[in-house]
């Protein structure tokens, strides 16, 4: 299997299915002249050309809501937002017109569309440059909301995220895109709404997706070597629909759940996890949940404060360890 | 060949066409009256907002498109959906929350949809519609189809940021778009000259560099010909266009407010009332003798008998079932 980067597994992904079929389309800022902000469409306005890989202006709700209009016409868009802070002008129409057009026309007109660009912080990018958003479009019945956190995943989920007939909002990393990891060639479709276990473990449940998926790994690796406890990573991949299957058998076997997201802890997605977790695996649970989430503030500009807003493994390692009355 | 003409400025040869303009008109004044009884009686909820007095727009305009080619409309768009080729039925249905509705009871008045006619919607966001009649027209150029968009909006959506992002890139991209302001002159009770700083539509237009014409609204052939041009424009050279077309509405905003409300007085209504445009046109036809009265009493029975029969339809149909609640959600 060939290793690459998040980013050229994207990029794959991407070009695989726009040969795969001409209604889909790739439009956004700087994607096509420029190659991509973060260089996820490397090469795609060469391959195919200015009327399937368009610049735009800076114009978020606008762009958005004309690739609502084509989808609604049968095209396959994919509107890239450089990054998701700026989704946040695009909002209308990806909630009010992309979510709930299908249910709101009787289901006479669906809406194949993909909303995809980076998610949440990077380095010292301060406060409107680094949110995470996947709680606020989860939130929303009509869309499908996706995070992968490897570069098999990405290539996979991201395939069929432009296959689906569902508005998807695919949520990315900026610094994942340097990660690498091996990548099936060709066809590698990963389902929308299943979770994987990363690690298999037996004394906790670390649920995680995106950016924490491999501070939760690598808090299970430790929490191996120097305590000897067994960590079960479950990487959510698909936040909405959210595969409650897979998160009852694990809380089923290890009764201790930590949630690791990126986002703030008010109304986060770990907070519709304990919610669900408590009503489906309720005798199973042995110890309150804990999550480890973003600080709750706008995230702030000097090195240390915006360390001490993010998760990172030891806070994950701390909150096993309280789940599971080690400390 | 100069075509024949009147002292009316009417085609002879074309009697039977404004015939058809005018029993369009016609059927969506007389529904909106009845959709306006219906409301008071709580046939149906929500809010309702009546086309009265601006019928020539919607009729005009569509009159000017070929089948296949996209409409999209605000939350006051009964109108359009009718003319569209919607039937009475399925609106009214959809008005009283039916089953039967052109949106399964799940649209109500403000999202009336209906694919096979390409009505885009019934949008209740002003401007939210624009990008949407945008897209429909990206997508026509892209498919190599001749296919015209037009995206109908009230005068208070120009202020709005989807307003000139879509002008903006229709106008850079070369789309197949008409962009058709109802100028009403109130965006709700808020008249133009409060809410924009240039109150000629049109004049926004240069900032785009995109055609646009100023249009009376009023009158039906003057807003079909406008439309006509436009619609040209759109399929033969990809070219967008904002139409700035002059009407009134001789209603409230919604069901809300009394006709002239407390912002515009009640004289200001009945001055606009004597442009009403299907008197307008009736009587033009009369006078170019291409209709006489009983012609239009027989056009009016037609037309009431067309909106007693979709009410009867709406009242006899049944609400969805409580599974609908979660149908038409996701797609497969």
């Amino acid at each position: 299997m060939p290793t690459m980067t998040y980013r050229d597994a994207l990029n794959q992904a991407l070009r695989e299915e726009m040969e795969r079929d001409p209604d889909v389309f790739l439009m956004g800022e700087e994607v096509a002249e420029y190659d991509g902000a973060y260089k996820v469409s490397r090469g795609l306005l060469e391959a195919f050309g200015p009327k399937r890989v368009i610049d735009t202006p800076i114009t978020e709700l606008g762009f958005a809501g004309l690739g609502v209009g084509a989808a609604m016409a049968g095209l396959r868009p994919i509107i890239e937002f450089m990054t998701f802070n700026f989704a946040l002008l695009a909002i209308d129409q990806v909630i009010n017109n992309a979510a709930k057009m299908r249910y709101m026309s009787g289901g006479q007109f669906t809406v194949p569309i993909v909303f995809r660009g980076p998610n949440g912080a990077a380095l010292q990018l301060a406060s409107q440059h680094s949110q995470a958003f996947e709680s606020w479009y989860a939130h929303v019945p009509g869309l499908k909301v996706v995070a992968p956190g490897t570069p098999a995943d990405a290539k996979g989920l991201l395939k069929s995220a432009i296959r689906d007939n569902n508005p998807v909002i695919f949520l990315e990393g900026e610094m994942l895109y340097n990660t690498k990891g091996e990548v099936p060639d060709g066809e590698h479709l990963v389902p929308i709404g299943k979770a994987d276990v990363k690690r298999e473990g037996s004394d906790v449940t670390i649920v995680c997706h995106a950016k924490t998926v491999a501070q939760a790994i690598k808090a299970a690796e430790t929490l191996q070597q120097q305590d000897g406890l067994s960590a079960e990573v479950i990487d959510l991949r698909t936040i909405r629909p959210l595969d409650v299957e897979t998160l009852a058998t694990s809380v089923a076997k290890t009764n201790r759940v930590v949630i690791a997201e990126e986002g703030w802890p008010f109304a986060g997605v770990g907070a519709q996890l304990v919610d669900t977790i408590q009503r489906e695996a309720f005798d199973h649970l042995d110890a309150p949940i804990i999550r480890v989430t973003g600080a709750d503030v706008p995230m702030p500009y000097n090195k240390q404060l915006e360390r001490a807003a993010k998760t990172n493994p030891q806070r994950i390692i701390e909150a096993v360890k309280q789940v599971t009355y080690s400390s | 060949m100069t075509p024949k003409k009147t002292d009316t400025g009417l085609d002879p040869d074309r009697a039977d066409f404004y015939s058809d303009l005018l029993r369009q008109m016609l059927l969506v004044r007389r529904f909106e009256e009845k959709a306006a009884e219906a409301y008071a009686l709580g046939q149906i909820g929500g809010f309702c907002h009546l086309y009265i007095g601006q019928e020539a727009v919607a009729v005009g305009a569509i009159a000017a498109l070929e089948k296949g080619d996209f409409v999209t409309g605000s939350y006051r768009e009964h109108g359009h959906a009718l003319v569209k080729g919607t039937s009475a039925r399925a609106v009214m249905a959809e008005l009283f929350g039916k089953v039967t509705g052109c949106s399964r009871g799940k649209g109500g008045s403000m999202h009336l949809f209906d694919a096979e006619n390409d009505f885009f919607g019934g949008h209740g966001i002003v401007g939210g519609q624009i990008p949407i009649a945008g897209g429909a027209a990206f997508a026509a150029k892209y498919k190599g189809t001749k296919r015209v968009s037009v995206g109908f909006f009230g005068e208070a959506a120009v202020n709005i940021g989807s307003f000139h992002e879509t002008l903006n890139m229709a106008a850079l991209w070369g789309l197949p778009v008409i962009f058709l302001c109802e100028n009403n002159r109130y965006g709700m009770g808020t008249h133009i000259e409060r809410a924009a700083a240039v109150e000629n539509i049109a004049d926004r237009a240069c900032s785009y560099g995109i055609a646009a014409e100023n249009v009376d609204g009023m009158d039906v052939l003057a807003v079909y010909e406008a439309t006509m041009r436009a619609a040209e424009r759109a399929r033969e050279e990809n070219l967008p266009t904002l139409l700035d077309v002059q009407t009134y509405r001789f209603v409230g905003h919604s069901m809300s407010d009394a006709a002239h409300g407390t912002y515009r007085t009640l004289e200001e209504v009945e001055e606009n009332k004597a442009h009403d445009p299907i008197l307008k046109l009736f009587q033009r036809m009369e006078k170019a003798g291409m209709i006489s009265k009983e012609d239009e009493d027989k056009m009016e029975a037609e037309v009431i008998a067309e909106v007693e029969d979709a009410v009867a339809f709406s009242e006899s149909s049944a609400d969805p079932n409580p599974e609908e609640l979660y149908t038409d959600l996701y797609a497969d």
